[in-house]
């Protein structure tokens, strides 16, 4: 079945150079192909399957891990690789994750490295520093990567982030982006996204951290932004200014409930056990403490300049809802 | 049964629109009480700061307009309280300055009454940031009111962030060392840190010297229990009476008097050797020990 899905999406003998997009039946990954096969030609691989996909889209239905993502780069002109493959589900267990991000993508920088590709472009994220106390208030991108110390399940993300840091000195041919967004907001399944969602948002009593999220259209703006020739480097990126989380709570008028840390912590951890949450208890970090990340990088090697104010950030987790 | 079932409903039901009103009744009374006595001084100096107003939270979650509330307390403890008798304030140069005092107290009133003084007392009214120890970021509520008067987190890039901004820093180059000096101590600077001085170095800012006399006698501190701080994962575990005599949690009402002195301006390299800076530190510390010095000689008691 996926060499046939495969061989049918193929344009035989077009040798146009492509981009080659990683994860892309996620939410993110379907905004950035539809952004950019307007311009250019796109090959996505990913394992899920692709139903709506534009037409002149290709598609390869193929697990990362596996040899057959080889095929992928011999059969398409790989101008580009944007990896947005990492799985971040809590719920899957510790091995299933580390097979799945970092040896998984160990081979796929194995494939840019044997075919050349010009340009790979990582998405990271400004989570891989952590929330913690002693935070200055914006990190920068030389700041250490402290994310995995209380919350281990950021550590393949983590791992993933400095591979890509070793690609990109091993391999100066290549030009490599690593991006680290802050909070992604939109119709996106991710953690923030879906906390936001909750119809009455849990806090932390007597915490109210100042916080930067961006809109998930400004981020596909900077992969594009990133694809440009001669960008290299690590890049944090960033949203509209940071806000407090009382005020992005009250943008979208939820209701709260604030509670106690220790009385809070306990009962997520219960309810992680009984898989009632999927939010696991170490990530209340991210409501306590600080973890924003200064941008002026991003701003001024790449052009990049988030499109989206603060409240058209934060509202559009509700997008889908009332569409 | 049922009767009292019912009783409990309606109780239930009328209860709450009732204590609501109850306590808008009171906010209200509350809002006017307090325009009528410090309201007024607090919302002529925010209009002072252009850009403050209406802002919402600046990038280091300052928001004069939440801590208004916050502020009258200051107002109080800094007018009514510690009567803070303010001197050299005109010392303050306008732009980017680092101002650093001795620290002492068990509580950081020092800080919070240095601040009132370039609130309230200054021809032009500014906001001080100072730089606070990690561990309030840990603290339920004090990380939420700190932040939002305008306090940050002590850690160089803050610092040098703020300062580009051409803002007010407050340092207190002895941290937790200071503050909780026992009270046979009181008055004797402890060890300076280098970090405050590099940073002025580098980003060519004045140093203002600062004494603050009338904190070390606001709780009486007999001894540190080191070991204990370390199990509770605190600065320091002063043992101090009054925090456990009910009626007496307040600090006693000494007078404060906080010295302005005249700018330091440094010349080198911030990245010299340690024993270069230390001698540059050193210059501050003995001036501001010399204005203690002064300061207690002049005063003739610790209430007046």
């Amino acid at each position: 079945m996926t060499e046939e899905t495969a061989a049918r999406s193929l344009r035989p003998g077009s040798t146009e150079p492509a981009v080659v997009v990683t994860g892309v039946c996620g939410k993110l990954g379907k905004r950035v192909v539809r952004t950019l096969h307007r311009e250019r030609r796109v090959a996505g691989v990913d394992r899920r399957p692709f139903p709506d996909r534009p037409k002149d889209v290709e598609h390869f239905p193929i697990d990362l891990r596996r040899k057959k993502t080889r095929d992928v780069f011999r059969l398409v002109n790989a101008a580009a690789v944007v990896h947005l493959g990492v799985m971040h589900d809590p719920r899957m267990s510790s091995e299933t994750h580390h097979e799945w991000n970092v040896v998984g993508f160990q081979k796929l920088l194995e494939y840019v490295a044997t075919f050349r590709v010009p340009k790979l472009i990582v998405l990271s994220s400004a989570n891989v520093y952590g929330p913690r106390p002693d935070n200055p208030q914006f990190l920068s991108e030389e700041s250490p990567l402290l994310g995995g110390a209380s919350f281990s399940e950021i550590r393949d993300l983590i791992e993933v982030d400095m591979l890509a840091q070793s690609f990109f000195w091993k391999h100066p041919e290549t030009e490599t982006v690593i991006l680290r967004p802050v909070h992604i907001l939109g119709t996106v399944r991710n953690a923030p996204s879906n906390f936001l969602r909750l119809p009455v948002v849990p806090t932390l009593l007597g915490f109210d951290p100042m916080v930067q999220v961006i809109h998930e259209d400004d981020v596909v703006q900077a992969i594009q932004k990133a694809l440009k020739p001669g960008v290299r480097g690590i890049f944090n990126v960033a949203g509209p200014q940071p806000v407090p989380l009382s005020r992005v709570l009250s943008i979208l008028d939820r209701q709260r409930l604030p509670l106690p840390h220790p009385l809070f912590k306990a009962a997520i951890d219960r309810m992680f056990k009984m898989r009632l949450t999927s939010f696991p208890a170490p990530e209340l970090d991210h409501i306590k403490y600080v973890c924003m990340v200064d941008d002026h990088r991003a701003r001024e090697q790449m052009g990049y300049e988030p499109a989206y104010g603060v409240e058209d950030t934060v509202r559009a987790v509700d997008a889908e809802r009332w569409a | 049964m049922a009767f009292s079932i019912q009783l409990a409903r309606t109780a239930a039901r009328d209860a709450v629109p009732f204590a609501r009103r109850l306590l808008g009744a009171a906010a209200e009374g509350i809002e006017s009480a307090w325009q009528r006595t410090v309201g007024q001084e607090i919302e002529d100096r925010i209009a002072f700061l252009p850009g403050v107003r209406d802002a919402g939270a600046d990038a280091f979650g300052l928001d004069l307009e939440w801590s208004k509330y916050a502020l009258s307390v200051v107002w109080m403890l800094h007018r009514k309280y510690f009567r803070t008798e303010v001197h050299g304030i005109e010392n303050v140069p306008s732009g980017r300055v680092l101002l650093i005092a001795n620290h002492s107290g068990q509580l950081p009133i020092d800080g919070a009454m240095i601040g009132a003084a370039m609130f309230f007392d200054a021809r032009e009214p500014r906001i001080v940031r100072s730089m606070v120890e990690k561990w309030v970021q840990t603290l339920p509520f004090f990380a939420v009111l700190f932040t939002r008067m305008g306090q940050v987190v002590g850690v160089p890039e803050n610092a040098r962030r703020l300062l580009e901004n051409g803002e007010a820093i407050l340092v207190f180059p002895e941290g937790s060392r200071g503050i909780s000096k026992p009270f046979t101590q009181r008055y004797q600077l402890t060890e300076f840190g280098l970090g405050f001085l590099r940073l002025a170095l580098e980003t060519n800012t004045p140093i203002v010297p600062i004494a603050v006399v009338g904190a070390e006698e606001q709780y009486i501190n007999l001894a540190n229990l080191t070991g204990v701080a370390k199990a509770l994962g605190m600065p320091t575990f002063p043992v101090v009476p009054q925090f456990v005599i009910p009626g007496l949690q307040m600090p006693l009402p000494t007078k404060y008097r906080v010295y302005f002195g005249e700018p330091l301006r440094f010349d080198g390299d911030p990245d010299d050797d340690d024993a270069v800076i230390e001698e540059k530190v050193w210059v501050v510390k003995q001036t501001i020990q010399s204005m203690l010095n002064r300061g207690l000689k002049e005063r003739r008691g610790i209430f007046f």
